[in-house]
């Protein structure tokens, strides 16, 4: 995989964890609250990882997660939307743990060691996020605020994958693809995501330590 | 060996848990003392559920990944530990739907410091560091209630609560020993942070006017658990080259720690509900219980 | 799926209690309680509630309404000699030694 669907997959992690982490404290049920808290830390642990892989033995990962402009970022926008409701939060995390199990997938073939070592312990972290995302599915899928869900995000859903992977995606998902709204732009959720995100970064210089 | 009986009679009740006895669930409880105790721990939950606002806003903003992780894993623990201290109550007969609804109508109380705003990342050392430390000394002493289901889980949460501090002391010794900025930052969250503190462990009841201790649901009074804190965090804070906003603190020869009377009006006015940030924040979770009604009421249905 | 669901308040939701294993070797020890509607969500919580840091190797769940408490023992004639603090040879061991001459000092 090249060094930019990486920053892809570390970007879609970290900004996956960081919307994840604005349910810690308001979630629906405090069971619920504690186990999608552990959720939004292994992605967050999850682009930790790759953006250490990226950024090299002698590199900053922080710097890479942080110190971009909002629009070096590669996250795919299904990620950016700020979906502050429980039947959205689950549809875009059922959607996106169906879409990053084959982004995963093809990640562990590949033909440096490092990446697919690193995907093979994503995917095994994984594993409990899909568990969880079915059980949530499983109860939803007759909500009628979940099936509204589930539709209005799926043109994101299927900008997660690369064009060449999507009919995967449409078969195990079960709708009909439509027109997906790709990677490489961005919606205008992530400015205010990203401001918020480094304000307290940006209070202090460059490789200020905290 | 026959099983030790639980006398059913309030007095000798009293002087079962005052000689260190231990009850369960299912054991005849006093009125009062049940009450006391449902209404004792429900605060320590609702607290512990508040205690997650002012810091959940420093999740989004943390200026690095370990810090973000670490700030998580914390505020996580927190709402665990209301989980843990809500089936408790649930288990004494509240429901936690109660628990829930008499918070948000502002009929329950939690602690002082979670009615105040957070300013700065100043505020998220100082409140793991000082603010967590405060409230491990209450904790720990909860360690010996006399209703052991509450007793076993603060095990649990004192256990967690070790890593806390250490991540606040962390979050303090980078900024100290990083720009003058930043250590202007810890310095004034430090100065704005310090009164709330010392009204955290509450008024000086002598403890045997104290019924908490009178009952061995605590098993210490305020005045010592704030001593304590002193103790244990006065030296913490100075040997960082902090100063303590209060000109008449001082460790007396005897040991015992002397400082301005903290104000019982402001502890007072804040916990009966009027605190700079309690409406906002009993109203965003108002919001989020009624918004995600349906979830509880569809989903988890059988 | 929907079919046989009746709407239930969370107060109603089953109780779960949850034991954990420190480590191999050692017993189940119960730690506390989780409520969930099925056993699928009872898992899925009460792994992160007592395990997240690492500190179980394992869990069992079991329905509150599975267990079946004991807790009353009828002891009215004192069968102490099944048990070590129903013998007292101490007397009677002075009196063995001193017959055989092995008695030591004191």
């Amino acid at each position: 995989m090249s060094e930019q669907a990486l920053l892809g997959l570390a970007d879609d992690e970290l900004v996956l964890g960081w919307r994840d982490s604005e349910w810690t404290g308001i979630a629906p049920l405090l069971e619920e609250d504690v186990a999608f808290s552990s959720i939004a830390q292994n992605e967050i642990g999850h682009a930790r990882a790759v953006y250490e892989l990226l950024a090299g033995a002698d590199g900053d990962a922080d710097a890479l997660a942080f110190d971009r402009k909002p629009e070096e970022y590669r996250c795919a926008p299904l990620v950016e939307l700020h979906l502050l409701e429980w039947a959205h939060t689950i549809a875009r995390r059922w959607l996106y743990e169906v879409a990053d199990e084959i982004r995963i997938t093809v990640l562990k073939d590949d033909s440096d060691p490092a990446v697919a070592g690193l995907a093979a312990k994503i995917d095994r972290e994984e594993a409990y996020h899909r568990m969880h995302a079915e059980m949530w599915h499983d109860r939803l899928r007759d909500e009628p605020r979940f099936q509204a869900a589930a539709e209005e995000l799926w043109p994101y859903a299927l900008g997660v994958l690369p064009a060449e992977l999507r009919g995967e995606l449409v078969s195990r998902v079960g709708l009909a693809e439509v027109d997906a709204i790709d990677r490489g732009t961005h919606t205008d959720e992530l400015a205010p995501l990203w401001e918020e995100m480094t304000i307290v970064r940006r209070s202090a210089p460059a490789g200020a330590q905290w | 060996m026959a099983a030790v009986e639980i006398p059913r009679d309030e007095q000798a009740f009293l002087e079962y848990v005052q000689a260190g006895g231990q009850v369960e669930t299912t054991d005849w409880l006093p009125d009062d003392y049940r009450a006391k105790l449902i209404k004792f721990i429900e605060m320590h939950g609702n607290s512990e559920l508040m205690g997650v606002l002012p810091e959940r806003e420093w999740i989004l903003r943390a200026p690095t990944l370990q810090r973000k992780l670490a700030l998580t894993a914390k505020v996580q623990d927190e709402v665990g530990h209301a989980q843990l201290i809500y089936r408790v109550v649930e288990d004494l007969g509240k429901p936690r739907e109660q628990c829930l609804a008499d918070l948000v109508d502002g009929k329950a109380k939690f602690h002082n410091v979670f009615h105040y705003p957070t300013k700065t990342w100043g505020d998220v050392g100082v409140i793991a560091w000082l603010v967590d430390a405060a409230a491990i000394i209450s904790q720990k002493a909860l360690l010996k209630c006399s209703y052991a289901p509450y007793a076993r889980i603060m095990k649990k949460i004192c256990w967690e609560e070790s890593f806390h501090i250490l991540h606040g002391r962390d979050v303090i010794l980078a900024m100290v020993t990083g720009t003058p900025e930043q250590f202007e930052l810890v310095q004034e969250a430090v100065n704005r942070w310090w009164g709330p503190l010392m009204q955290f462990h509450g008024n000086p009841i002598p403890p045997d006017e104290d019924p908490m201790y009178l009952w061995r649901i605590k098993s210490q009074g305020n005045g010592e658990a704030r001593q304590q804190f002193l103790d244990g965090y006065v030296p913490q804070i100075w040997e960082l080259g902090l100063t303590v906003p209060d000109p008449k603190l001082r460790k007396r020869d005897d040991g015992e720690w002397e400082f301005s009377e903290p104000d019982w009006d402001e502890l007072k006015h804040v916990v009966t509900g009027h605190g700079p940030k309690t409406e906002e924040r009993l109203a965003l979770r108002r919001r989020f219980l009624e918004q995600e009604q349906w979830v509880r009421d569809a989903v988890l249905a059988a | 799926m929907g079919a046989g669901r009746g709407p239930r308040s969370v107060n109603e939701l089953p109780v779960w209690e949850v034991f954990r294993k420190e480590k191999r070797g050692s017993a189940f020890e119960h730690a506390g309680s989780v409520v969930a509607p099925d056993a699928d969500f009872a898992e899925a919580w009460a792994r992160e509630q007592y395990g997240r840091r690492g500190e179980s190797v394992a869990l069992w769940l079991v329905p509150r309404d599975a267990i079946r408490d004991v807790e009353d023992w009828a002891d009215e004639f004192g069968l102490k000699y099944r048990r070590v603090d129903g013998y007292s040879i101490k007397a009677r061991l002075k009196e063995a030694r001193e017959r055989a001459g092995t008695a030591g000092p004191g």
